[in-house]
């Protein structure tokens, strides 16, 4: 036999062994995993995984799938005959398309008491909130005082000629906090203005980039990178990142947030249909909004919890700012709109 | 042993051998490429209310702008690598030299990086006229392709009998002349196979578009990603890829023709024909085209070791030092990332040395229309939109029996689906220009064809196999294309984890993503030059 031969043997049974283990996965009576199907951004620690695992008494399988746009994608191609048991990670932006979509189960866990009423989105309970997040304008403190410049204190702000090329922001059409930042003007100055707003914003030459990396890692000089404008959409939760991950750690956070900006996102969770573990995907869901999950949510998601018994760590209790009424605009309006709103956004800022 | 016995079982033989070189290739084709992409493209195009016709989609000035666009990009991407390229092929395929290897490894780096790392560092070099359109898109091409060139063509170039270029020289032939009328000719193949894939990569062009080209710019892949993804407009996904689909065929076939026309069957003699630089002037040609290179390559790669070890005031080795520590931004630690990515990068390897492997047996061993087109099929995946194919697998693997949707084995699968065209290519332009004379005079000597091969084709064709493998497993290591659109479990690999790190915010995160980009850098500069080296050792297979 040439070494070619073998080579091929081995191939052949390769491919008869791999489907004989593919194979060997299905047809059990009581699955004894339950899997959760999320985007690159979900994480959760090692000893909150494993203290699932033992109360519940089921494998917990993560299987991730890009970004939240993908996520939901490849979730709407699946739908009925899903690739896991509970989807993490659809957005209040790309809601409306999960629903039409009947992706999901409803499933009202008893943990829902223990959440603010303002984050229930679905009365029908398909999705369950898990946390949220605000979309912020961040400046770069340091930048400001050494020119003796008033930082931005509004959204107003922006189109003022002291902050011509000093801004910013991410692409709504291929960034989810570029969206959400299109959507607090819209909130804000509501139909046409929000259309004048980006003109003027235009005119004051904002910086229109890609991703929230390229724009923070690479543009904003507040952060790792040497990048030139002071003002950048990021998160709530970006100042008190700057200080837990810098060496050594600073007394006060490099950079702050403009309240007047942020824009409420909301994160959710539902059982999908279809699932081969009901019983263990509610246990999941329930176990999302325990506190023991939900007090792990800053410091791996940087993201807030919904669970009002969760306790925050102490730098997101000092160096975080929570605004109290952030912009918001309801799931079926950003639904209907939101197609419309990227086209008409794409026009007037980059054509 | 019987004569008569011989005779048979060689005629048994060969044909057996024929139907696997032919038939594992295909098969493996059809099911991990052509299954999942014929499942979404008619799921795409059978969705959505509106089915009138695809014209709406085809004739939208933005559509052809888009495809405009796409275009002359690659070929312009093509061209320009091929120019800055050949010089180093030249100098790695004709010369002997202390640290050659080392730099045959060190071309590949670029190759692998993350689009994403590299387009930050080339942000941070660019002056700000240059950063954002076409002018940023086409280095970066270059700078991600030139290993293609370097690693195809030298290659190729290494077992050109340089007899022939000299004699054309005592002849009285120029250098340019000679390089005109006698080498090119001989390269054309080699040329050829670099310049396809070069144009296939820059033509399905995703990240490095998005990044530098800034939000202006779009090629057919960013498009079909911006519908299916950001729009969920399954159909008018499905068009684009179609339309992506009929320009990648048209490509092949030019450069199928081309390679034809071209090529003139040159002699070859397999033996090592690389020696040291002599005179002054050949020193200098060795010295600068490697610098010119290396310059190039080397100023980003140098950005970004700046930025891994910049953190806090000054420079240190924090970053690197907190990979050791237990983090949340994976579920998994770097090491354990980086001990994926190499169980991924060996399967992927052995699937594409073993599939691409038969696949070269069977394209070098005639010249008839069925290996052309096996050559041809098995380069559209490098072509095809790699956002559809992750979606098609979700999809077309979904029910019991084969549901392999989520995993792990998927992940090497489909980045041999990528390397396969590269071993194909490597190998077969190899083997294509074997003496035919001297397999023709062992069989003469009696040798059965499975001797042949084993005694002639193999010790040739393994130089060629060490450098598919090397290739192929760097390839997987950087982890391109569909992987990144396919579901993937909890085990991150090296690329991935880079990307965790750098969408968070925070400096010690950024610094551990670069940290984790400059270990990439060594695990693929280490791992290539390991591949080759077990080549080297092997006895018979110089």
């Amino acid at each position: 036999m040439t070494q070619c031969h073998k080579a091929a043997l081995a191939l052949a049974l390769l491919v008869i062994a791999a489907f004989a283990v593919a194979g060997c996965g299905g047809g059990e009576e009581m699955p004894s995993d339950v899997v959760l199907v999320t985007h690159d951004s979900f994480v959760i620690s090692k000893d909150v995984k494993a203290e699932f695992e033992e109360s519940s008494g089921l494998e917990l399988r993560i299987l991730q799938s890009g970004d939240a746009g993908e996520l939901l994608s490849k979730a709407l191609l699946t739908a009925g005959n899903p690739q896991g048991d509970v989807l993490f990670g659809v957005d209040d932006n790309l809601l409306s398309r999960a629903l039409a979509g009947d992706l999901f189960e409803p499933y009202e866990s008893p943990l829902l008491e223990q959440v603010d009423e303002r984050y229930a989105l679905d009365s029908e309970h398909r999705v369950t909130p898990i946390d949220h997040g605000e979309v912020c304008l961040n400046y770069d403190k340091a930048w400001f005082s050494e020119r003796e410049i008033e930082p931005p204190r509004s959204l107003d702000d922006l189109t003022d000629s002291r902050f011509e090329n000093l801004v910013v922001v991410e692409n709504p059409a291929t960034s989810t906090p570029g969206l959400a930042f299109l959507l607090a003007t819209v909130a804000r100055y509501g139909e046409p203005g929000w259309q004048d707003f980006w003109r003027r914003l235009r005119e004051n030459r904002v910086l229109v980039v890609d991703g929230w990396e390229e724009a923070y890692n690479g543009r904003f000089s507040g952060a790792a990178g040497e990048g030139d404008r002071p003002i950048v959409v990021s998160y709530a939760s970006s100042p008190p990142a700057e200080v837990i991950f810098a060496r050594p750690r600073p007394k006060v956070a490099p950079t702050a947030v403009v309240e007047d900006s942020c824009f409420r996102q909301v994160e959710l969770a539902g059982v999908l249909r279809g699932t081969r573990n009901e019983e263990g995907a509610r246990k999941l869901v329930d176990f999302l909004l325990d506190t023991r999950f939900q007090e792990d949510i800053p410091l791996s998601m940087f993201v807030f919890p919904v669970n009002r018994r969760a306790a925050l760590p102490p730098e997101f209790e000092k160096f975080a700012a929570i605004p109290e009424n952030p912009l918001e605009l309801s799931p079926a309006e950003i639904g209907t709109n939101r197609d419309r709103w990227v086209r008409e956004w794409t026009r007037i800022v980059l054509r | 042993m019987g004569e008569g016995v011989d005779t048979h079982r060689a005629a048994v033989s060969a044909s057996a051998w024929r139907a696997l070189a032919y038939g594992v290739p295909l098969a493996f084709l059809a099911v991990f490429f052509v299954y999942p992409l014929v499942s979404i493209l008619e799921r795409g195009l059978t969705s959505g209310e509106n089915l009138a016709s695809p014209f709406d989609v085809l004739s939208d000035p933005l559509t052809r702008e888009v495809v405009w666009f796409t275009l002359w990009q690659a070929v312009a991407s093509t061209v320009l690598t091929i120019l800055v390229a050949l010089p180093a092929s030249y100098v790695l395929g004709r010369y002997a030299f202390r640290g050659r290897s080392v730099a045959l490894a060190a071309v590949t780096i670029p190759f692998v990086l993350p689009t994403v790392v590299v387009a930050l560092a080339f942000l941070a070099l660019l002056p700000e006229s240059l950063e954002r359109g076409w002018v940023a898109i086409l280095i970066a091409h270059v700078f991600f392709n030139v290993a293609v060139v370097v690693r195809v063509v030298g290659t190729f170039w290494a077992g050109l009998d340089r007899r022939i270029s000299e004699a054309a020289a005592t002849l009285g032939a120029g250098p340019l002349r000679s390089l005109r009328e006698v080498t090119l000719p001989l390269l054309a193949p080699a040329l050829a196979a670099a310049a396809s894939i070069v144009f296939l990569f820059s033509f399905t062009s995703f990240g490095i578009v998005l990044i530098l080209g800034g939000p202006r710019y779009s090629t057919l892949e960013t498009e079909i990603y911006n519908q299916a993804v950001r729009i969920f407009d399954l159909r008018a996904a499905a068009i684009l890829a179609l339309v992506q689909l009929l320009f990648v065929g048209l490509a092949i076939w030019a450069a199928t023709l081309l390679e034809q026309s071209l090529a003139v069957g040159g002699r070859r003699q397999e033996r090592d024909v690389l020696r040291p630089a002599r005179t002054r002037g050949e020193k200098t040609v060795v010295a600068g085209s490697l610098g010119v290179l290396a310059l190039f390559l080397g100023v980003p790669l140098a950005v970004l070791i700046e930025r891994s070890l910049a953190v806090g005031d000054g420079h240190s080795l924090d970053a690197y030092r907190a990979l050791g520590r237990s983090t949340n931004a994976l579920l998994a630690t770097p090491w354990e990332a980086i001990a994926n990515s190499l169980v991924y990068a060996a399967g992927a390897a052995a699937i594409a040395v073993v599939v691409g492997g038969l696949a070269a047996f069977a394209v070098a061993g005639s010249r008839g229309v069925g290996t052309r087109l096996l050559d041809g099929l098995l380069l559209i995946p490098l072509g095809a939109s790699a956002v559809m194919l992750g979606f098609g697998f979700v999809i077309a693997f979904d029910t019991e029996p084969i549901d392999f949707r989520s995993s792990p084995w998927i992940v090497p699968v489909v980045q041999a689906l990528v390397a396969i065209p590269f071993v194909v290519r490597i190998v077969a332009s190899t083997l294509g220009a074997i003496d035919e004379r001297q397999r023709e005079a062992a069989a003469m000597l009696g040798a059965s064809p499975g001797r042949v091969r084993r005694e002639i084709d193999l010790p040739v064709a393994g130089r060629a196999l060490g450098v598919a493998a090397g290739f192929a497993f760097a390839i997987s290591l950087g982890e391109f294309g569909a992987t990144i659109f396919l579901a993937r479990p909890d085990s991150p690999t090296l690329p991935v984890a880079i990307f965790r790190f750098l969408s968070r915010p925070g400096e010690l995160n950024a610094g551990q993503a670069y940290a984790l980009a400059v270990i990439l850098m060594a695990v693929v500069g280490a791992s290539v030059l390991l591949v080759e080296r077990i080549r080297v050792l092997r006895p018979g297979w110089r």
